[in-house]
């Protein structure tokens, strides 16, 4: 029998999580290249009509993995019933995506059956018979190739991003949908988890601004952010930070972005003395030109960066936001 | 309440990297600071502390270096600190790290363990849920804000995208923590003198190595990322950049 990758796809209030596609495009490129037969699975109390909805994509099985104890998500439920399915099925590979719910329960799921997870993974590379996952290392400053050394199934987590969901494959007819009732025994749940709720309605929608003036640590302290406003105003833009800012009190969490904050896709993105750890980068790095501004060239923003320039950002937006000012006024 | 603070020293974060001749590891003479989410997850424990008396310990584990964290914590306020004292703690992967803190503090009885939410050098996000597993303890991560109740605790996780969920718990349970859940204290002065005569437990890698294993995973190679994009730098003096930007605003980017 040829071996198994499973995906585990992510589903909230019944609707499939964007970043399950990508996950299932991952295993559809590492079952063509390995050979080994690629399966999914879904879990909640009624997702039937989830698992069809994977079943549409070329996958060899999917199966629904049901329980009403699965409803609201703790990591108690959810890594119970992935141990007693995986461990009836033995997948070779258990993909799932890097969210939050996933990082929740997966190191859990992983030590509870004596395995390992190799988490926030960038990509993967089929050397020989060996896999390796590239994962980002230092914030971003290094990447590492990271093998599994123990037995398998080898449970991978994959960034948002790492893979097009768009580019998932179809399959030729729908796969069949297998219903998995586990058991989940009384008092194994021990948190109750209340309503997901927002804390306090988004004054600002950066989503929707075409051009965001971003600040990180480099602006030093809070007097310094008036700068950055000041550049955003003279270019029409959203004023944004990265967590630090936000966290500092400096400006409020509504123009956080990053994986805690907003992910936006401007036009224009320009970062003044962010360094790009990868909880930023996931946040803005659809952006269509990205402009970055740091004192440290080894910085991590500038791998993603169009246009960098390595200097103090106080020696160059006051001359930038004058040229800003005088090209819009027609000079 | 009785806290762990597992703490993590970890590169300064604009410390400039360099690989090591292994080339599966940088080279550790550089500059240190504390995991920036574990001095939160300090913070949060002398609060906790402050609020319903009782003890905040502090534990790392890494070469000599690494006491400089528990040093610090101890100023800031910790009452006593444990340190897994070998340079080989520095290369397990998680699941080790946590089996050798588990075994560390198997004589203790904490009503809480906080870590950072992640580290800034492997970044795994892993240890804190993994130790709560292999003590049989409840767990939530990222979170934001704790109030002890009268049958355990409430928790507020953060969640993507500018979402919250309360989590009702019991105790003895681990929390891994946000940053920006507080605001961070300075050491005192005073503190830092107190923190000299507070005890400092030494544990060697052979008091815990029955319980780790070889790694499951392996670090094969550490490199420089392959650059995806092609940066153009802008140089010159800053008036003269100010104007290349500009102009690339204009001709290129064409948002003015």
């Amino acid at each position: 029998m040829p071996d198994t990758i499973l995906v585990v796809v992510e589903q909230r209030e019944c609707k499939l999580n964007r970043v399950s596609w990508e996950t299932l495009t991952a295993g559809q490129a590492l079952a063509a290249q390995t050979g080994w037969v690629l399966e999914a699975a879904v879990l909640g109390a009624d997702v039937a009509n989830l698992a069809n909805e994977v079943a549409a994509k070329k996958v060899a099985k999917v199966y629904a993995i049901q329980s009403p104890k699965l409803e609201p998500y703790t990591p108690d439920a959810f890594s119970a019933a992935l141990k007693q399915f995986i461990e009836s099925k033995q997948p070779k590979l258990v993909l799932m995506p890097h969210t939050y719910q996933v990082r929740d329960f997966v190191p859990k799921l992983a030590t509870a059956m004596g395995r390992s997870a190799i988490s926030d993974c960038i990509g993967y590379k089929h050397e020989g018979s060996k896999l390796l996952f590239t994962r980002q290392m230092f914030q971003g400053k290094f990447v590492a190739d990271v093998s599994f050394a123990g037995d398998a199934p080898w449970f991978v987590t994959f960034q948002n991003g790492a893979f097009r969901g768009d580019k998932v494959e179809a399959g030729a007819s729908a796969a069949p949908v297998e219903n998995v009732n586990v058991q989940i025994a009384d008092g194994v749940i021990r948190n109750k988890p209340q309503e997901v709720f927002k804390e306090a309605k988004q004054a600002v929608d950066l989503t929707q601004a075409e051009i965001i003036v971003s600040v990180g640590r480099g602006i030093k302290e809070q007097k310094n952010i008036e700068l950055a406003k000041q550049l955003a105003e003279a270019l029409g833009g959203e004023l944004a930070a990265s967590r630090p800012i936000c966290d500092s009190g400096w400006l409020p969490m509504d123009r956080q972005i990053g994986s805690s904050g907003q992910t936006v896709a401007p036009k224009l993105y320009l970062a003044l003395g962010i360094s790009g750890a990868i909880q930023h980068i996931v946040g803005m790095k659809g952006a269509r030109t990205i402009i970055a501004i740091n004192k440290d060239s080894e910085a991590p923003i500038f791998e993603i960066a169009d246009y960098a320039v390595v200097g103090n950002l106080f020696d160059i937006v006051p001359p930038l936001i004058e040229e800003v000012k005088k090209a819009k006024a027609g000079g | 309440m009785k806290i762990l603070v597992c703490m993590k020293q970890v590169p300064q974060k604009d410390a400039p990297l360099k690989l090591n001749e292994s080339g599966a590891w940088i080279r550790e003479d550089v500059s240190y600071e504390v995991n920036e989410p574990d001095a939160y997850a300090l913070e949060e424990a002398l609060r906790q502390k402050e609020k319903h008396s009782g003890e905040v310990v502090v534990i790392t584990s890494g070469p000599a270096r690494a006491q400089q964290v528990l040093r610090e914590a101890l100023a800031k306020g910790a009452d006593r600190a444990i340190h897994l004292e070998d340079n080989a703690f520095v290369g397990l992967d998680a699941l080790n790290t946590a089996r050798a803190f588990a075994s560390a503090i198997k004589d203790e009885k904490f009503d809480l363990i906080f870590t950072g939410l992640q580290s800034d050098d492997y970044g795994y996000a892993q240890t804190g849920v993994v130790l709560a597993e292999l003590l049989g303890w409840p767990h939530a991560t990222i979170i934001m804000q704790i109030e002890k109740k009268d049958s355990g605790i409430r928790v507020k996780r953060e969640l993507e995208a500018g979402h919250f969920q309360f989590v009702d718990m019991p105790l003895p349970a681990v929390l891994t923590i946000q940053s920006g859940i507080n605001k961070l204290r300075y050491a005192t002065l005073i503190g830092i003198k107190q923190a000299k005569n507070k005890p400092l437990r030494k544990v060697a890698m052979s008091e815990v190595q029955s319980a780790i294993t070889g790694n499951l995973q392996e670090i094969e190679r550490l490199y420089v990322p392959e650059k995806t994009k092609n940066t153009e730098f802008l140089e010159g003096s800053s008036a003269e950049v100010a104007k290349k930007l500009v102009d690339k605003l204009r001709n290129e980017v064409r948002v003015l």
